[in-house]
């Protein structure tokens, strides 16, 4: 045998029991059933293993090669701060290298934080009932997307506001596309969903419209009627948005939504280069049973102890298959569990706190991008948060250029040619300072 | 033993048939509520919903499994029933009493394809 | 483990912080109506009582650092720690995604390149976030390239009876018809069923293999070129790719598309549901299509990704040899050694997991029961009523970082449970006695749902 694996107990001796025990002579009689020529005869092309100081090694000059940088835009992976007690939890083995929580007796920990996970969303969101959660907010849109078209019969149309973020539009048309179900797109007027556009496209055919609370440009969208219109029109309303500004911003539930959706990554889940973060799904009482994926319930034990369970699981892949209301299996637990802590930890503060922060940051930013004249301010009546765009008079890829040697991510370009910025509460005065005398540097 | 009433018609997915002049009052049998265990939902079907023969009317589900509940007949959905709606166990304790759904037939020669209590017997 | 029974929301005071952020000089200014009016009630709970809360919610958790986890079709393998140490490097966490990243990026391309040699398969995605994501994305693929060839028609999928629930999920979410395909006597897709189904309208077949009772489909050449001469393509399912890790490779199967579960035979740790990752492989074919398919937000779960390189890397090519086979001589043990006491529905040479169905004398004890019971004795259950084949179906699945004693001790307690069967029933069917709930009543959760907390509840 090769050099021993420290995750194989096996030894030879070990070996040659078990073989006994089943009467085979050697571990490739375990694959006679396997048509020979499937045995792969040759050397895997793989390197050779690796110790554990060599793998230290190997990712220590990957990181070399991606230095650190502050990071000022947004786009739908914000750069919030994360409380140190988060990875510590989420860390725990008894947490991270548990199961699906099938057998609820010894898993009363998964369950009780996915209780606290989805009654914390429908707090933020104002909706009744949330899910365990979805893969991310672009899947769960797409989720979203099919829940209204399965709900409201003989309906295949649903309408997507040009304002939401790209990559999102991206996964709702190739869901669409392989789905059958028709997309249409809602114009932007003045920087947000356009009224009067949505009014001419809503009729008998659309089943749902899905719309931004805080759009791909940070403008905070005035939903004002919307619910009403498209209520009126027998379709449903679900809105996108971004949990973190759900603290401050009207929510679905006070705009009149149905559903709401979106990504827990702003509740202090690392960047990590997009992923793992966490979809979020919640909606009114009545689209209960029509929620995809898993759900927590209450309920007692035979002794009539408090105790929790995977509930409403006729509706999932594993008992309706084909007839089930989505594929979803895995989720994204233990993030559900990394969201749960953090709002335990910044309670209604807190969250006004880093809304506050940020806010302050990102206008200190504007105003001194203004002041440069570089930059021409655009959509300038639309309030923000913490994201916002401007229109440069400069040449972007100087720009960029400038600010990531200086080691700042910032000004992306959007289709319309717009940069776009965003601060959080983790970059200073000093920082944004910093950022602004690069660009000053390219007068 | 499975209970099994005479006088009512039966299809072989289980579900029982009561005519009522037109109107085909349907559930389901003692054997399909055992087989499913304690009921936790029904998914009703809405008033004046067009149905086929052998389509979907609606559906149960129980904790760990689900089953459609297949039309013995075609024709319009005239009523559900509320309390069975709101009490899903009420099929448990007496799925004969407590019907689900009621069809007005476009064609009552299919009640005629349909198994006597005997022959529905004999299948299980 | 201890009953504790408190949500973080009852420890909720009013006053209470566990925040840390600096003093903001303003605040949010927005118009009236765009304001948030409803109170946010979010618990307001000191930092040393939220550490306390969730240390005390995880000992009423088990994980397999914990015990023996023999899951069927879930590969509870060891998760590696070193795996973890490199996913928290600060340059990956610190990475916006929009941003260029070479050190990630060459993650990915190695990532890649790797999972080909393993696979046999030309390159993969690595969009989508779990194997039932990647079933969904594998399945567009496949739909993506009839339609390329004009071929719009084909619009059916053969799915075998033991499949997976996600399978055929997966195939109506992508607008696929399903059509199931019967197992034999033996436990094996039935060619001679297989062959009616064929057509010039059949977009393709899903297979997992070694299928779902652990058992190597062992005609799969025969399936393949049934199914490739009728113009369809095959999709390998690779929740049970462990018995073939350093073996087999599907695309040497005739697989066109696959995708595999980074959180089973990649040893990144289950989360207690996620996250996992479900890259999806495709042969030369339809290699050009990748990036056609966008099915998530940015470059999938990269955290995840890097855990599953590191393991790669460490296995390095002498190591991963012996990966499937040492889990197949595991499942096998197990087998051998219980079926004096367990009905063994089909006796033959399993790979990674295999099915018993119930005891040999169950004296009214239900697959169920033993179930719970295991639990008393430190073990999580095996998987219990899949396959839908047989009526007390139990799925075990060691994997290859369990060792010999840990086996030793689960097969004591199992015939332990055999014995208990016949002399004291009660005990199984009241059981389990020893953990924080027991027996909780799903059916009231189900009838009355209570999802979320309020104060009143």
């Amino acid at each position: 045998m090769a050099e021993h694996f420290a995750y194989f107990p096996h030894t030879e001796k070990d070996i040659n029991e078990m073989l006994e025990r089943i009467s085979l002579s050697s571990l490739e009689d375990l694959y006679s059933d396997v048509p020979s020529d499937f045995i792969y005869k040759g050397e895997y092309d793989l390197p050779e293993a690796m110790s554990e100081e060599e793998l230290r090694r190997f990712f220590g000059e990957l990181a070399k090669k991606s230095p650190k940088k502050k990071v000022f835009v947004g786009q739908g992976a914000y750069d919030h701060y994360t409380p140190s007690v988060i990875e510590y939890i989420c860390s725990r083995s008894e947490f991270l290298t548990a199961y699906t929580p099938y057998q609820a007796e010894i898993s009363q920990g998964t369950l009780r934080y996915i209780f606290e996970y989805q009654s914390m969303i429908c707090e933020l969101t104002g909706m009744d009932v949330s899910n365990a959660s979805m893969y991310d907010g672009a899947t769960a849109a797409a989720e979203a997307m099919r829940l209204c078209v399965s709900s409201c019969r003989g309906r295949n149309r649903v309408l997507v506001s040009e304002s939401l973020l790209p990559n999102i539009v991206e996964t709702l048309k190739t869901y669409a596309h392989f789905a059958g179900i028709e997309l249409a797109f809602i114009s932007v007027e003045d920087g947000e969903t356009s009224h009067s556009a949505l009014e001419g496209m809503l009729g008998t055919d659309v089943a749902g419209v899905i719309v931004p609370s805080v759009n791909r440009f940070g403008v905070v969208e005035d939903h004002e009627g919307f619910s009403a219109l498209i209520h009126e029109a027998g379709a449903y309303m679900v809105e996108y948005c971004d949990p973190s500004t759900l603290a401050v911003v009207k929510t679905p539930g006070e705009w009149g939504a149905d559903v709401a959706v979106g990504d827990g990554q702003s509740l202090g889940i690392p960047l990590c280069y997009g992923g793992p973060y966490v979809g979020f799904m919640a909606c009114r009482s009545e689209l209960m049973r029509k929620l995809p994926g898993r759900v927590v319930g209450q309920t007692l034990d035979k002794e009539g102890r408090r105790a929790y369970v995977l509930t409403l699981q006729a509706r999932e892949q594993h008992i309706r298959r084909e007839k089930a209301t989505s594929n979803i299996c895995s989720n994204q637990s233990l993030m559900a569990l990394w969201v749960t802590v953090y709002l335990s930890l910044m309670g209604p503060r807190g969250m006004k706190r880093v809304n506050d922060l940020s806010f302050e940051g990102a206008h200190l930013l504007k105003k001194e991008l203004l002041e440069t004249g570089l930059f021409e301010d655009v959509l300038s009546d639309k309030p923000f948060i913490k994201e916002f765009v401007l229109k440069p008079l400069c040449d972007v890829t100087a720009l960029q250029e400038s600010l990531c040697d200086a080691g700042y991510f910032a000004a992306l370009q959007t289709a319309e040619g717009y940069v776009t910025f965003c601060v959080t509460e983790k970059y200073t005065e000093d920082d944004i300072k910093g950022l602004v005398e690069v660009v000053k540097s390219l007068k | 033993m499975s209970k099994i009433i005479p006088g009512l018609l039966y299809s072989e997915s289980h579900e029982w048939v009561k005519v009522d002049g037109g109107v085909a009052i349907i559930g389901v049998t003692d054997y399909a509520q055992s087989e499913l265990g304690d009921i936790t939902y029904v998914d009703m079907p809405q008033k004046g919903d067009e149905v086929t023969k052998e389509g979907e009317l609606g559906a149960l589900e129980s904790v760990k499994t689900a089953a459609d509940l297949i039309s013995p007949v075609s024709g319009t959905v005239v009523a559900t029933n509320n309390q069975v709606e709101d009490d899903p166990s009420l099929i448990n304790s007496d799925p004969y009493t407590n019907w689900i759904v009621k069809v007005e037939m476009s064609d009552v020669k299919e009640l005629d394809s349909l198994l006597s209590a005997a022959a529905y017997e004999n299948i299980l | 483990m201890k009953y504790y029974d408190k949500l973080v929301l009852e420890l909720s005071q009013s006053g209470r912080t566990g925040f840390s952020l600096r003093k903001a000089h303003s605040e949010v200014q927005l118009p009236e109506n765009l304001k948030r009016k409803t109170a946010l009630n979010l618990p307001e709970v000191s930092e040393p009582d939220v550490v306390r809360h969730y240390t005390n919610l995880s000992q009423m958790n088990f994980g397999v650092d914990t015990g023996f986890y023999p899951l069927g079709s879930c590969t509870m393998k060891y998760n590696p720690k070193i795996n973890e140490e490199l996913a928290r490097v600060p340059e990956f966490t610190g990475a916006h995604p929009l941003m260029h990243s070479e050190g990630l990026e060459e993650v990915y391309r190695l990532a890649d390149k790797y999972l080909a040699a393993i696979t046999g398969m030309s390159h993969f995605t690595f969009q989508p976030c779990a194997g039932a994501h990647g079933e969904l994305t594998g399945l567009m693929l496949m739909r993506a390239y009839h339609e390329s060839r004009g071929d719009e028609k084909r619009k059916r999928i053969i799915v075998p009876d033991s499949a997976h629930g996600t399978n055929p999920a997966s195939a109506a979410m992508c607008g696929l018809d399903v059509v199931v395909v019967k197992s034999g006597e033996n436990g094996l897709v039935d060619v001679e069923s297989l062959m009616p189904l064929l057509g010039d309208d059949l977009a393709g077949i899903m297979l997992t293999n070694p299928n779902t009772l652990g058992l190597f489909e062992r005609d799969i050449k025969e399936i393949a070129s049934l199914v490739h001469d009728c113009g369809g393509l095959l999709y390998y399912d690779g929740a049970n790719m462990n018995p073939l890790l350093g073996v087999v490779r599907p695309g040497d199967m005739g697989f066109d598309i696959m995708h595999l579960n980074l959180h089973k035979t990649f040893s990144t740790p289950h989360g207690g549901g996620g996250p996992g990752s479900g890259p999806v492989g495709v042969n030369e074919k339809l290699a050009g299509l990748l990036p056609t398919i966008r099915t998530s937000g940015f470059h999938g779960n990269t955290g995840v990704i890097i855990k599953a390189l590191a393991y790669i890397l460490s296995l390095g090519r002498e190591h991963i040899r012996l990966a499937g086979k040492l889990a197949t001589l595991n499942a096998n043990y197990i087998k051998e050694s219980l079926r004096d006491s367990y009905l063994l529905p089909i006796d033959s040479v399993c790979k990674h997991e295999f099915v018993f169905d119930g005891l040999r004398e169950p004296n009214g004890v239900t697959t169920l029961d033993v179930a719970k019971r295991l639990l008393d004795y430190g073990f999580h259950a095996p998987t219990i009523y899949f396959p839908l084949l047989f009526h007390q179906t139990i799925m075990i699945e060691p994997t290859e970082t369990e060792s010999k004693e840990t086996m030793d001790g689960f097969i004591e307690v199992m015939e332990k449970i055999a014995r208990e069967a016949k002399e004291d029933p009660e005990i199984l069917k009241t059981a389990p006695h020893n953990t924080p709930v027991s027996r909780p009543d799903e059916t009231l959760a189900a009838r009355r749902p209570i999802l979320r907390w309020t104060p009143e509840s």
